[in-house]
């Protein structure tokens, strides 16, 4: 599937959002911080986990999903929650843990809920699996339009959880897609000290399913093997595994030192960072000119500005609303 | 057990775990260790700092995040003869293996009749208190004690660590080891400066199934384990400000369970108060108090408190989540309502 000039524009305001989004973030998660890093302090406390250089698997899927389809993501949401069109002053809200976040500030940036998109993500790895059959499964017996993504790291899919999700979704051809996320490391662990296979689209055999893999981390691919994916799970001809070689620009989450990245790496990935890449290729075939992407910027970045705005003038949720919300209102 | 205080030596539980694990490696060649990020990064949290240096790829083993298999692995090769060390990078993550931990790990020696051994230890970090969210924070004591079939240990300074960690690699038994992270000595998390604390350099065991009493007191026993005996000092220093005088109780061990320093303690005293970072309800605080009542309830001179986590998962803001931890001054409160 070729993307057509809105689409390829949607993408990279969404690319960009997610990273000004982020680069916020991490500005703001340091105060406090400095000169002694203490996780419990600032602004943001807690781990944070930055999606920057990934933001093309979250374009080149969500471009061709609406709200009713399904997300599940990981404990690394910002790109794929924006991708998926979440209300960004909640989300923001919520990463701040005030009371105008989509929970009032009880889940935090790993527990992100936007039920309007149908979006969620969680803590502990390959989570998502689950919950994206069922969801699927529940719009097969309602009979109702709908597919669910999960997205995954190539860590996570040594999971039991992803094999039992993989095998579910295929037995009652279930409109899912398995994205995963093959940024080489999981936490300090490399994919090839993980996994038994280079590449994880072959495990899509094993359970009769179509396998893919994207290199390079480019929108425009990823795109096209998304759509044929997800336009064949609206068709009823069930689920499909995408495995998408991307890049972590940042550490694993903030604080993290890298030692175990070997020397120059990090620098060669910052060489491809995808944004820069996508604007050249943009303004090299002239698909749109410097002055709409500069514009597509401006808007990206005061769409940012305004959620940060709201996220640190909303008030803290009462200590007590701790106790509640534990069961259904 | 040689155990002298002269050693003038501080380490923080992280380092003191990884000595005992060092130490241990050196003298026992099958002994060995598995878990996620525990060989070039030395641990989430440090307590295998420098073993992959030391002892190399075959016996310091960076795994899959796959924890059903490593953690059964485990099992097995314990049965086969191996004294497997693993770790399971936070306790909340238990959910995706606890098979292997309370159906095989827990149960193997009972089923077969004493025939096979499990000596392993699982060690796995708990405790909140740095906004990690209510998947990254649980302590989850009484989930692991409630199993019949594994020792659960959990040490609130660096002594304890290294000793509690050698005997856990010398028992047949299965050991999980659960270690708080606001102890570690990791800056990043915060750290408990009362956790770090003199050490010895050789090698030495604490009994398993033995609590400490760390402080004396004739008015009140404040019992505690991990970061809840902080809590429990802090609160005796409060109270003896106000001339009332506590006893504090390390349990570090919650199976075995020293019900007999408990009991001695109360029958001293006549008040308690359990001090849990664990959800309340089902728990470790009712264990204890109800080990005081079964004994001579006639001891007590107040109904026995507690201060624990309310029965809410942990929530992400820090105003939130610092409402719920314990806290000395919830502890100070507890003891003047029973007075
Ligand atoms: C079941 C489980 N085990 C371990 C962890 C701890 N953990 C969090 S992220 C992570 C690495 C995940 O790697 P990957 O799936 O590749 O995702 P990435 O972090 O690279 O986005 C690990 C081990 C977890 N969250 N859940």
């Amino acid at each position: 599937m070729t993307p057509s000039k809105d689409q390829i524009l949607w993408m990279y305001r969404n690319m960009v959002t997610s990273r000004r989004f982020e680069e916020i973030i991490e500005e703001i998660y340091m105060e406090g911080k400095t000169p002694a890093f203490n996780m419990a302090n600032g602004p943001i406390p807690g781990e944070m986990h930055l999606s920057n250089g990934q933001e093309p698997v979250a374009v080149g899927v969500c471009a061709h999903l609406n709200a009713d389809d399904i997300v599940t993501a990981t404990h690394r949401p910002h790109h794929q929650a924006i991708a998926k069109g979440v209300n960004l002053n909640k989300m923001a809200a919520e990463i701040f843990g005030k009371s105008s976040g989509f929970s009032g500030g009880r889940g935090g940036h790993m527990h992100i809920f936007d039920p309007d998109v149908n979006f969620a993500c969680s803590g502990i790895v390959a989570q998502g699996c689950g919950p994206a059959c069922g969801a699927a499964l529940s719009r097969q017996m309602q009979n109702k339009p709908g597919v669910a993504v999960s997205f995954l790291g190539e860590g996570a899919v040594n999971q039991g959880a992803f094999h039992e999700a993989m095998n579910l979704a295929a037995l009652w051809k279930l409109p899912v897609i398995f994205v995963v996320e093959d940024n080489a490391w999981g936490i300090s662990v490399s994919k090839e000290a993980s996994t038994a296979v280079p590449r994880n689209d072959v495990r899509a055999a094993a359970y009769g399913m179509p396998g893919h893999f994207i290199e390079n981390n480019d929108p425009y691919a990823i795109f096209d093997v998304a759509g044929e994916a997800i336009k064949r799970a609206r068709e009823g001809g069930g689920p499909s595994l995408i495995e998408i070689e991307t890049y972590r620009l940042a550490g694993h989450f903030m604080g993290d030192a890298e030692g175990y990245r070997p020397e120059g790496e990090k620098e060669a990935l910052i060489e491809k960072d995808p944004i820069p890449a996508m604007r050249a290729r943009i303004l090299s075939d002239g698909t749109a000119s410097a002055a709409e992407l500069d514009a597509i910027e401006t808007e990206s970045q005061s769409k940012v500005n305004e959620a940060i705005a709201f996220a640190r003038q909303s008030e803290l949720a009462a200590d007590t609303d701790a106790l509640t919300s534990v069961f259904a209102a | 057990m040689s155990s002298n205080g002269t050693n003038e030596r501080k380490l923080t539980i992280a380092r003191a775990m990884a000595e005992s694990i060092q130490q241990e490696m050196q003298i026992n060649e099958r002994v060995f260790v598995m878990g996620e990020d525990i060989g070039e990064l030395g641990g989430v949290f440090g307590n295998t700092r420098g073993l992959l240096e030391e002892f190399g790829k075959s016996r310091i083993r960076d795994t899959p995040i796959s924890e059903t298999a490593f953690i059964s692995a485990a099992v097995g090769a314990a049965q086969d003869g191996m004294r497997p060390v693993v770790e399971l990078m936070f306790a909340d993550f238990f959910g995706v293996c606890f098979d292997a931990i309370y159906n095989l790990m827990a149960k193997n020696i009972y089923f077969s009749g004493g025939g096979v051994s499990v000596p392993m230890v699982l060690m796995t970090s708990t405790g909140g208190g740095y906004s990690d969210g209510g998947q990254h924070s649980q302590c989850l004591y009484g989930s692991f004690a409630h199993l019949p079939g594994m020792k659960v240990v959990s040490p609130s300074n660096a002594f304890d660590a290294k000793g509690l960690m050698t005997a856990a690699m010398r028992d047949d038994s299965p050991v999980v080891y659960m270690f708080h992270k606001g102890l570690q000595g990791m800056g990043w998390l915060g750290t408990e400066a009362g956790a770090t604390v003199n050490t010895p350099e050789s090698d030495y065991t604490v009994e398993i199934g033995k609590a400490k009493v760390l402080r004396e007191g004739t008015d009140v026993t404040l019992v505690g384990l991990a970061m809840g005996v902080h809590n429990a000092l802090k609160a005796a220093d409060q109270l003896a400000k106000e001339d009332v005088s506590a006893e504090v109780i390390d349990l570090v061990s919650l199976v075995p369970l020293d019900r007999e320093t408990i009991i001695n303690s109360v029958a001293k005293t006549g008040r308690l108060i359990v001090v849990d970072e664990d959800y309340q309800s089902y728990g470790v605080s009712g264990e204890i108090i109800t080990t005081v009542c079964e004994h001579d309830i006639s001891k007590l001179k107040a109904a026995p408190k507690r201060v624990a986590y309310p029965d809410v998962p942990i929530p992400f803001a820090r105003n939130m989540e610092q409402f719920c931890l314990p806290n000395p001054d919830k502890i100070v409160a507890a003891y003047q309502a029973m007075v």
